[in-house]
């Protein structure tokens, strides 16, 4: 579905996006992470035919961008950055304004359609309020809508979840797996590696500019070769395990073994009990910041 | 996507704001000869307003003269530099080119748009004012109603009369052409519409400042504001069509080789915002 090699980008004498070479496969849910500053949003826009690449070639939906943009856009639904809407207009008037203006969507079916969108991000009952009386969560959600209209086979959002509640939040993404259940392709990216976390399955990374990581989630979150045991008998356990404990915290031992499964039946064995005993995994919180390093937007003399 | 452009032009409420108000004017202006009887004497005041006491079928013409110098242009500016730089400030610009409109097909139905609102202010201002300058100057008792004396002392019929307002309108939405151009390639080239409305406003400022120059008599003849007053020529008789068509001329070529500017920077630039 999108597919770039060498992608760069240079303002100036500022090099945002360097030698970028992103893989995106049909149904994939795909996390575009990175620290805000490390060129996420200029890739994107990249990727849109909004921005012009300084070098390197960028495929859309199977055609090349910016030159078939026209024909590899009509299959792709967007939220860059912020929502928009023409705040003096009515959701309902937005959605038609902007389904009118492009290909893709039969006259006929237009009116099904805005209401289809509308009540897909839990906007159906809205009225006729101009956007500019919006919350910021209902903006979003009419970003959103907008994006779903037509449904596209490739929805590429930016920081989708901007401004929305918790609830809103898990709204948003069981709609974005359902979507993703149905065939569409999801190109999330975002600084919220949470976000990324409980909705992607294929991940990568920016680090100024660079794509430093881009593999499956499972992949990346791979077993440490800890073992967290939580047990009312820890100190029969310290005893059992002489010097394989790393670290101790009340009842909460991390154990250095390869094995939870024989980890826990030596254990049981022996006669400790046990509540929980789980292999550590990495979080992508660890995979990405010992990737990263610190926020790029930090201005500091080291 | 020109349909969608001019939908969205008629439900901005700002469009009949700004056509409301230039009719207002010429209409206090009318009220005010109409009140008084005092006219300007002939060769002062905006041009022509002194025939319009005898003959209220002039008005329309006056009254374009009236906005034309400056509400007009400050009109057209400040819609033309919106076109892009207020989408691009909205932000919604994004989201119409990823929809995807072609750029080279939303700047066009930008300008249709432009011109559209060209025409209806243009025409909303002759209409109310030929309304108003028909109930307020009746002519004086004893001189033919349908006859009217033009500028050269000769009389005009009112089909004569009807013709060359058009004309005029005509001439006029041709002038604002030029101011439209310019305001919609600034429009490209920055993402504020007051930035790109006052750029344009202030080119015809200093057009306007050396075509009364002595010292840059050289230029005047190439200068987008020299020819706007020439629509008077159009009430002589017979009409004097030199001016007239240089005027025509160079706001034509303002038009051309500013449109294609803007033309070349929008479909190059890159959309930041």
């Amino acid at each position: 579905m999108i597919r770039t090699e060498g992608l760069t980008k240079r303002f100036g004498r500022v090099l945002a996006v360097d030698d970028v070479a992103l893989v995106v496969g049909e149904g994939d849910r795909y996390g575009f992470l990175g620290p805000n500053g490390s060129g996420k949003t200029t890739t994107v826009r990249m990727l849109l035919g909004l921005v012009f690449a300084t070098s390197g070639t960028i495929e859309l939906m199977g055609r090349p961008v910016p030159r078939q943009a026209r024909s590899a856009l009509t299959d792709v639904g967007a939220l860059i950055e912020a929502p928009a809407a023409y705040g003096h207009l009515s959701a309902r008037t937005n959605l038609t304004v902007l389904d009118a203006a492009g290909p893709g969507g039969p006259r006929r079916t237009r009116r099904r359609r805005v209401e289809d969108a509308l009540e897909q991000v839990g906007l159906s009952g809205v009225g006729r309020r101009p956007v500019k009386a919006f919350s910021l969560g209902m903006k979003q959600r009419l970003g959103l809508a907008a994006a779903l209209m037509r449904s596209p086979r490739l929805l590429v959002l930016d920081e989708p979840t901007n401004g929305l509640d918790p609830q809103g939040i898990r709204e948003v993404r069981d709609v974005l797996l359902e979507l993703n259940r149905a065939g569409t392709t999801i190109f999330l990216s975002s600084h919220l590696l949470t976000e990324v976390e409980s909705l992607c399955t294929r991940v990568g990374v920016l680090q100024q500019g660079r794509l430093v990581v881009q593999d499956e989630l499972t992949a990346l979150q791979s077993p440490t070769g800890r073992v967290h045991v939580r047990t009312p008998d820890p100190d029969l356990v310290v005893g059992l395990l002489d010097g394989r404990v790393e670290h101790r915290d009340g009842d909460l031992l991390v154990v250095r073994h390869p094995d939870p499964a024989a980890l826990a039946d030596l254990l049981v064995r022996q006669g400790a009990r046990l509540h929980e005993l789980r292999p550590e995994r990495r979080s992508l919180e660890d995979v990405v910041l010992e990737m990263t390093g610190p926020g790029s937007d930090r201005v500091g003399t080291s | 996507m020109i349909r969608v452009e001019l939908g969205k032009l008629m439900r901005r409420p700002r469009t009949w704001v700004t056509v409301a108000l230039l009719c207002l004017l010429p209409t206090v202006v009318a009220v005010f000869l109409a009140v008084t009887d005092v006219a300007p004497r002939p060769g002062e005041g905006p041009a022509f307003l002194s025939a319009v006491l005898a003959n209220g079928a002039l008005f329309p013409a006056a009254a374009l003269g009236i906005v034309l110098p400056l509400f007009l242009p400050v009109a057209v500016a400040v819609v033309a530099g919106d076109a892009i730089a207020g989408e691009a400030s909205a932000g919604t610009l994004r989201y119409l080119l990823v929809r995807p409109v072609g750029r080279t097909r939303l700047l066009v139905a930008k300008l249709v748009s432009v011109m559209a609102f060209l025409v209806v202010a243009v025409t909303a201002v002759a209409a109310t004012a030929y309304v108003v300058g028909t109930r307020l100057f009746v002519p004086v008792p004893g001189s033919p109603a349908e006859v009217v004396t033009g500028l050269s002392g000769s009389t005009l019929t009112s089909t004569q009369l009807t013709g060359r307002t058009v004309l005029v309108i005509l001439y006029v939405a041709w002038s604002m052409f030029g101011v439209a151009a310019v305001a919609l390639f600034l429009s490209t080239l920055t993402d504020s519409p007051l930035g790109a409305a006052l750029g344009a406003l202030a080119m015809l400022v200093t057009s306007q400042v050396l075509v009364t120059l002595d010292a840059a008599s050289s230029v005047r003849d190439f200068l987008p504001t020299s020819y706007w007053l020439a629509w008077v020529d159009l009430f002589r008789d017979p009409i004097l069509w030199h001016d007239v068509g240089r005027g025509v001329l160079v706001q034509g070529t303002y038009a051309v080789v500013l449109l294609g500017l803007a033309w070349a920077n929008f479909t190059t630039r890159d959309i930041t915002t």
